[in-house]
């Protein structure tokens, strides 16, 4: 005999299982008792956040334990561990981000900043600032020159060197021995610290030029060290994903390897190229070690890069934090070393944006 | 414009392992020859011989004499792209260069190899080839459109035009319905008629219907057991390997009896 | 018949200009890859060569004048006691977050979180050491004081607490947040990768989402965990404006709460600029010593990642 069965009031598959509204009772309780301990000892929101979001786990995993049983329990205890990792780990980027846009912004809205060196500007410049409040002088015109220069040159280093590098590999090599050498050397290369990418720089022109030699191309130089190994990587992955159909129909039309490399093979794979180009652009503009030992400290504008110090934003923003202009009233230069930083991370994201839009720009498109 | 093709005593090696073994035959010029077979016997790396397109793939190398209207491919000397100038090939999977618009995927051939071309002559080839290829009226309003905006059969249609635009004397087609839908099959099969008025036609395919239908002769292929080299059992008109095939593992091939 | 139709014209036609252009273009590729073998000779050669007369000087010419072992070992220890406080602190929130974003977090809100990971490792080391060295280090004083005071006797905290923030254990920390994204991008990847089937599998056995993590997803990337931290490692070892803005140095000490210690690349970039002579050979020679360690640590990353790679079952 059929029967129907009506559904139950109570269902037998949410038997055992914390009604719904759970969480949210247990988060009202955790705020409120956090706020009420906190108020005992001294109220701050930082605190006040922390200590609910601990309660709020306990509360959860513990009626988890008592009511859903222990897995159930260890799965919430997962579950508070990971998200409470993450948040920790959220908490210094917007520190980070925090504390350069605060100091950072009136440095950087500073007449002149962006347009003047810091060419003339002396102690007794800072002091009079602080003192008589007369505006903070300097800027970093010519550091910005310089990080421009000097990453200028160490793409062009790079680049060709690290996409040929990356053809020979995928398109010539076809495994052998040699490519192998590559690809462990291009590894370990990837590994170096980037001081002693700036002291291989700094050494190879002591020996070629004399001691004490230190301009941006010696920088740019050790950049390229950096640089060189990301550019392998990322151009070889690229030029890997290519469809070998599309070489072979070039081959088929009677097309010659170097010109199918050339006109199929790199246009198919421009976007990821040049966007992974972009990306190692932004890592080594921000490098400031290698710098510090190949391209010393300057204070006024150098448009060559093959002779003469020149600075960069990193190094500025280093040598105004740790040698401030004025010894005995550091704010100007802190006030410059802040600012410096915002614009060294904005054009740091600029170059991520930038690099994202490079790819969507020159992907092939599908039509339809 | 087109040209016949006589192998003989042909080996194709993939290093040390022999692939396939010992093959003669004469394939007519103007003419459409297929190659049947069941998987692996060869036909395929055989059909890549014919234009040197078999040295894309590492350690596949070639003995014997390939002649396109009595000269040799293999002769010292030859270079390879002049080879597959001369003799074309459509692949598996139509393979449109996914930079390109329609107009310069059909000039690729042209254009990669940088020949200065007027506009008007290259215009002309684009229409003359599209037309050849019986695309002209579906893309003639979008020639400036990336080609793998295309439907699967037109661009395998694509990729014919493209082939054909550099005025070759053969055409080696790869199975070249085998990703396509039905209907797109069929204007392949009427593109490959109207193409044997030109070319030499050679086209490997796993489909029986396909060669008895486009093909004016056929040549089967099969293998002894795996490890074993493929070798051409028989060749002959179309019509007598379907009807009257001469050796016993055609006919069971050819009537479905394995395969 | 002759075969001349195939055979291009000498000097003619631009069949044979094109085989010139292929040789041509092979030469430059295999150039450039002949180029990266000889850089990286380059960079072990000058290095040994600019390094050399440190060790034929007098022990008593050394910084410290006791040799050049008695100067290296001090800031080879500082720097790896930097090096572990920040993976101590990184591998677990790194893999943390790494499970978060593949695992955890919603779909439409994982590829944005994977953005900001990037976005935390897009950020230039110098302006983390400018922020530690000025809101970290004085936020952390309150707390040095209290462990020098309740936990004192532990050699590690012992007191009294530095004044200013600026300890070893305040630069571990910095290079743990720099560190941190680079280990939950590499484990994200592997995590990513964990096969979708097991993890099903491990579903419909009636698994919590923690067990199936522990079932399906840690066991596959345990290899992958171990080479990201190496490869963190490798970073946290040859990094340099973090401890050289944050750290106030001096001689190796237990404690690291209070002023002392010093790391390689931090030393070499305090003094290189003003180096000369001796000491500028003695750095170098620093150089090769942290090079050669950054070296061992990646070798071991890649040995590991290439043994797992054929267990994974990934390809």
């Amino acid at each position: 005999m059929a029967t129907l069965m009506t559904e139950r009031k109570r269902s037998a598959l949410t038997r055992g299982r914390l009604p719904r509204y759970t969480p949210y009772a247990i988060a009202v309780a955790a705020i409120i008792i956090s706020a009420a301990l906190l108020s005992l000892v001294g109220f701050n929101v930082f605190g006040w956040a922390v200590l609910s979001a601990v309660l709020f786990a306990a509360g959860n995993v513990t009626s988890a334990a008592i009511v859903e049983g222990r897995r159930k329990a260890t799965d919430k205890f997962a579950t508070s561990l990971v998200v409470g990792a993450f948040l920790v780990a959220l908490l210094p980027l917007v520190s980070v981000i925090w504390t350069v846009l605060v100091n950072g912004v009136p440095g950087l809205m500073a007449p002149g900043f962006l347009t003047t060196s810091m060419n003339g500007v002396t102690g007794a410049v800072d002091n009079a600032a602080v003192k008589d409040g007369t505006p903070v002088l300097g800027g970093v015109y010519h550091a910005l020159v310089g990080s421009v220069l000097i990453t200028l040159w160490a793409t062009i280093i790079s680049v060709p060197v690290g996409l040929l590098t990356a053809i020979y590999l995928v398109e010539y090599s076809a495994g052998n021995r040699f490519s192998k050498v590559i690809t462990f050397l291009v590894d370990v290369m990837t590994g170096i610290p980037s001081i002693v990418a700036g002291l291989f720089a700094a050494a190879f022109f002591a020996m070629i030029l004399g001691p004490g030699t230190k301009t941006g191309f010696v920088a740019a130089v050790a950049l390229s060290v950096l640089m060189i190994p990301v550019v392998v990587r990322s151009s070889e992955e690229m030029l890997k994903i290519v469809p070998n159909e599309l070489r072979e129909a070039a081959y088929a039309l009677g097309v010659r390897k170097w010109r199918t490399i050339v006109k199929v093979v790199i246009p198919t794979a421009i976007s990821g190229i040049a966007s992974g180009v972009t990306l190692a652009i932004a890592r080594v503009i921000g490098e400031t070690a290698p710098l510090l030992v190949t391209a010393g400290f300057a204070t006024s504008i150098n448009m060559n890069v093959f002779a003469g110090w020149m600075s960069s934003l990193p190094t500025f923003i280093y040598t105004q934090i740790m040698t401030p202009t004025s010894p005995s009233n550091a704010d100007p230069s802190t006030q410059r070393a802040w600012a410096a930083a915002l614009l060294l991370i904005i054009l740091v994201m600029l170059l991520n944006l930038g690099a994202r839009l490079v790819a969507r720009v020159f992907a092939p498109k599908t039509g339809r | 414009m087109s040209k016949r093709i006589d192998v003989s005593d042909l080996n194709v090696y993939y290093g040390d392992f022999l692939a396939v073994e010992d093959v003669n035959i004469n394939l007519e010029a103007k003419s459409v020859t297929a190659f049947i077979g069941p998987s692996g016997c060869g036909k395929s790396t055989f059909l890549r011989t014919l234009n040197r397109m078999h040295e894309v793939i590492p350690g596949a190398r070639v003995e014997g004499k390939v002649l396109l209207d009595g000269d040799n491919l293999y002769a010292d000397g030859v270079d390879p792209v002049t080879v597959r100038s001369q003799i074309g090939m459509v692949f598996q999977r139509p393979n449109p260069f996914p930079t390109m618009s329609i107009r310069d995927n059909v000039l690729a051939g042209v254009k990669l190899n940088s020949r200065r071309m007027p506009k008007s002559d290259a215009d002309d080839l684009v229409e003359k080839s599209l037309r050849g290829a019986n695309l002209w009226n579906e893309v003639k309003d979008r020639l400036e459109k990336p080609g793998s905006g295309l439907s699967g059969g037109q661009q395998q249609r694509l990729c014919i035009a493209r082939a054909i635009a550099v005025s070759p004397d053969v055409i080696l087609m790869d199975e070249p319905c085998s990703a396509l839908d039905p209907i797109s099959t069929l204007a392949i099969e009427d593109l490959i008629n109207e193409l044997k008025d030109e070319y030499t036609v050679v086209i490997v395919t796993h489909n029986m219907q396909q060669a008895a239908r486009v093909s004016d002769k056929t040549a089967f292929f099969n293998i002894a057991g795996t490890g074993k080299p493929g070798k051409l059992i028989e060749f002959a008109d179309t019509t007598t390997i379907f009807n009257n095939p001469g050796e016993k593992s055609t006919e069971d091939y050819v009537s479905g009896r394995f395969g | 018949m002759s075969t001349t139709k195939l055979i291009p014209k000498a000097g003619a036609g631009q069949a044979a200009s094109g085989r010139t252009g292929d040789k041509v273009f092979s030469g430059a590729a295999l150039t450039a890859g002949a180029l990266i073998v000889a850089v990286l000779f380059a960079v072990a050669l000058f290095l040994i060569v600019q390094a050399l007369p440190t060790f034929s000087a007098a022990a008593a010419d050394i910084t410290g004048g006791k040799g050049f072992f008695s100067y290296i070992f001090p800031i080879v220890v500082g720097t790896l006691i930097a090096a572990t406080i920040a993976l101590l602190i990184a591998t677990p929130i790194g893999v943390a977050v790494a499970l978060f974003i593949s695992h955890y977090a919603p779909r439409s809100l994982a590829r944005g979180l994977g953005y900001v990971v990037d976005l935390l490792a897009a950020i230039p080391s110098v302006v983390y050491g400018a922020w530690g060295a000025s809101f970290l280090a004085s936020n952390l004083k309150v707390p040095y004081q209290w462990l020098a005071e309740n936990l004192g006797w532990i050699p590690i905290f012992g007191g009294p607490a530095s004044g200013t923030g600026k300890t070893i254990l305040t630069a571990g920390i910095v290079l743990a947040v720099m560190v941190l994204p680079i280990i939950a991008s590499l484990t994200r990847e592997i995590f990513l990768q964990a096969p979708m089937l097991h993890q099903e599998a491990a579903l419909a056995l009636g698994a919590t989402r923690w067990e199936m993590i522990r079932m399906a997803v840690l066991p596959f990337a345990r290899g992958g965990i171990i080479s990201a931290v190496m490869l963190g490692l490798g970073r946290a070892l040859g990094e340099t404006m973090a401890v050289a803005l944050v750290l106030s140095s001096g001689p190796l000490i237990a404690s690291l709460i209070r002023s002392g210690n010093q790391t390689i690349a931090a030393e070499i970039a305090l003094d290189f600029p003003e180096a000369f002579g001796l000491r500028m050979h003695e750095l170098i020679a620093a150089g090769l010593v942290l090079f050669l360690i950054t070296l061992a640590v990646n070798m071991v990353a890649r040995w590991i990642i290439n043994r797992h790679k054929e267990f994974s079952g990934a390809n």
